[in-house]
């Protein structure tokens, strides 16, 4: 199933917080619950599932 | 107990964060170590090595030798592999470095910090900076369930890669796709290593682009192994458990005993580190040395530079951002400069075709790399490229 927007899977997610440091808009945010994005400021661009190194982000632009 | 105000809030107990708060505890400030991890030094999102130069040079930073239950493994070389599988040893003969465990190096740091006066807590989430004035005064955040503020002189941003209070602050610390590997390691044992005294490096484009594989003993049969990457199609995951395939003569019976991950900044140094009452440190300012990545020599440096300026200007009771950019000047003349040619150097190398990378393998001997290694300076490795006429134009790069 596609899913419109910005999904991570929990379950490969490591925490890593690759992620958060390439997110042009300081939307990403890693906390105790793992990475959070901030659906305001997001803009689905994309680069954090460029950078993730488990491929646990999926972004899809036509949202 | 956390108080309500300190000379000092460092957000973060690395390598960068702990040495900050050493050295402004020592000058006699009052410290707090804020680290919003369960545990301090973990995970990791590191190779753990570190060359014996670094070593000392850490030492000397914090004025103690480093105790030897942070160091899995001692190190006297590297086997670098080229792309067709052509290997070049590096042979020092004597200790030339070591694998960490960095769960345990990164503890005694905070430790230390806390010997020298700081106060450390961790599982202390900060959350956003305290702006007033122009300044930033303080920081809030989480403490379990409970809200808090705490006031400081200044604030130190030492919150790694992911850092995101220098970007809430008001430098722009996002690292772009260009600068910035991605990075997967294991932990691994039941190896058939080589040589547990030796780290070893396989490059190649279908390995691991832009990057490197890496095996970092921590024991006989016990490695750090790892991949860093750039700008590849697939997640670095899927490149480092490829590579475990085509070597079952290392990895055929090999458990996994940790999985981590990160990235990795190979450079965008930043030309202002400071602002009115605040300086960011370490990963969080990309000061990562950008060939091989490595980044806890790099982070303490930059640590006792900040806490010296820190130091003086809370001394001076002016902690504006004109009178921080010490910080700024004194760090790009002892590091940012020479860092910026290593940068360059990467960009070479990442133009390397496989053949190139072989057929520097053929030229380059394990002493060339020595002598490179020692001296680390790009006309060094542009006097043995010239020396070979089938790869003196690489020399061109350099100079």
């Amino acid at each position: 199933m596609i899913i419109m927007g910005w999904n991570i899977n929990k379950n490969k997610c490591l925490r890593c917080g690759a992620c958060v440091s390439v997110c042009p808009k300081i939307a990403l945010e890693l906390s105790e619950h793992g990475i959070e994005n901030n659906k305001n400021l997001c803009n689905l661009c994309g680069i954090c599932e460029k950078i993730c190194p488990v491929g646990a982000i999926k972004v899809n632009k036509n949202a | 107990m956390l108080k309500e105000s300190y000379d000092v809030v460092v957000v973060g107990a690395g390598p960068g964060g702990s040495s900050v708060a050493t050295h402004c505890a020592k000058a006699g400030l009052s410290v707090a170590l804020l680290e919003k991890r369960q545990e301090i030094g973990s995970p990791k999102r590191c190779g753990e090595g570190l060359s014996l130069n670094s070593l000392k040079m850490i030492e000397n930073y914090l004025g103690k030798k480093i105790p030897s239950k942070c160091i899995a493994q001692e190190i006297d070389g590297a086997i670098v592999y080229a792309p067709n599988g052509k290997k070049v040893i590096i042979d020092f003969k004597e200790n030339a470095g070591a694998v960490m465990e960095r769960k345990i190096f990164d503890k005694w740091l905070a430790e230390e910090a806390s010997r020298a006066g700081a106060y450390v807590q961790a599982k202390t989430y900060v959350k956003d900076i305290i702006k007033k004035n122009g300044y930033i005064c303080g920081v809030t955040g989480e403490f379990e369930d409970e809200y808090f503020e705490i006031k400081a002189k200044v604030v130190v941003a030492a919150d790694g890669v992911e850092s995101k209070i220098a970007r809430l602050a008001g430098l722009d610390t996002t690292n772009k796709l260009i600068n910035i590997d991605s990075g997967y390691q294991f932990e691994m044992v039941n190896l058939k290593l080589n040589d547990p005294k030796k780290i070893e490096l396989y490059f190649g484009n279908n390995i691991a682009k832009r990057g490197y594989c890496w095996i970092f003993p921590k024991g006989k049969d016990v490695a750090n192994v790892g991949i860093g990457i750039a700008l590849a199609e697939k997640p670095a995951r899927y490149y480092l458990e490829k590579w475990i395939e085509t070597k079952p003569e290392i990895f055929n019976s090999a458990g996994i005993t940790e999985v981590n991950s990160g990235g990795i900044p190979v450079g965008g140094f930043l030309e202002n580190m400071v602002l009115n009452g605040f300086l960011v440190v370490g990963d969080a300012a990309h000061q990562v040395n950008p060939i091989h990545g490595g980044g806890m020599k790099e982070a303490t440096i930059a640590g006792k530079i900040a806490a010296d300026v820190i130091v003086e200007a809370i001394k001076k009771n002016n902690v504006s951002k004109e009178v921080l950019d010490k910080y700024n000047k004194i760090w790009w003349k002892e590091r940012g400069n020479e860092l910026l040619k290593v940068q360059k150097l990467r960009e070479v190398f990442e133009k390397l075709s496989d053949e190139d990378l072989n057929m520097l393998a053929e030229v380059l001997t394990g002493d060339d790399l020595i002598a490179f290694s020692r001296g680390s300076k790009l006309g060094t490795l542009a006097k043995i490229l010239i020396k070979n006429p089938k790869i003196a134009f690489l020399a061109k790069h350099l100079i």
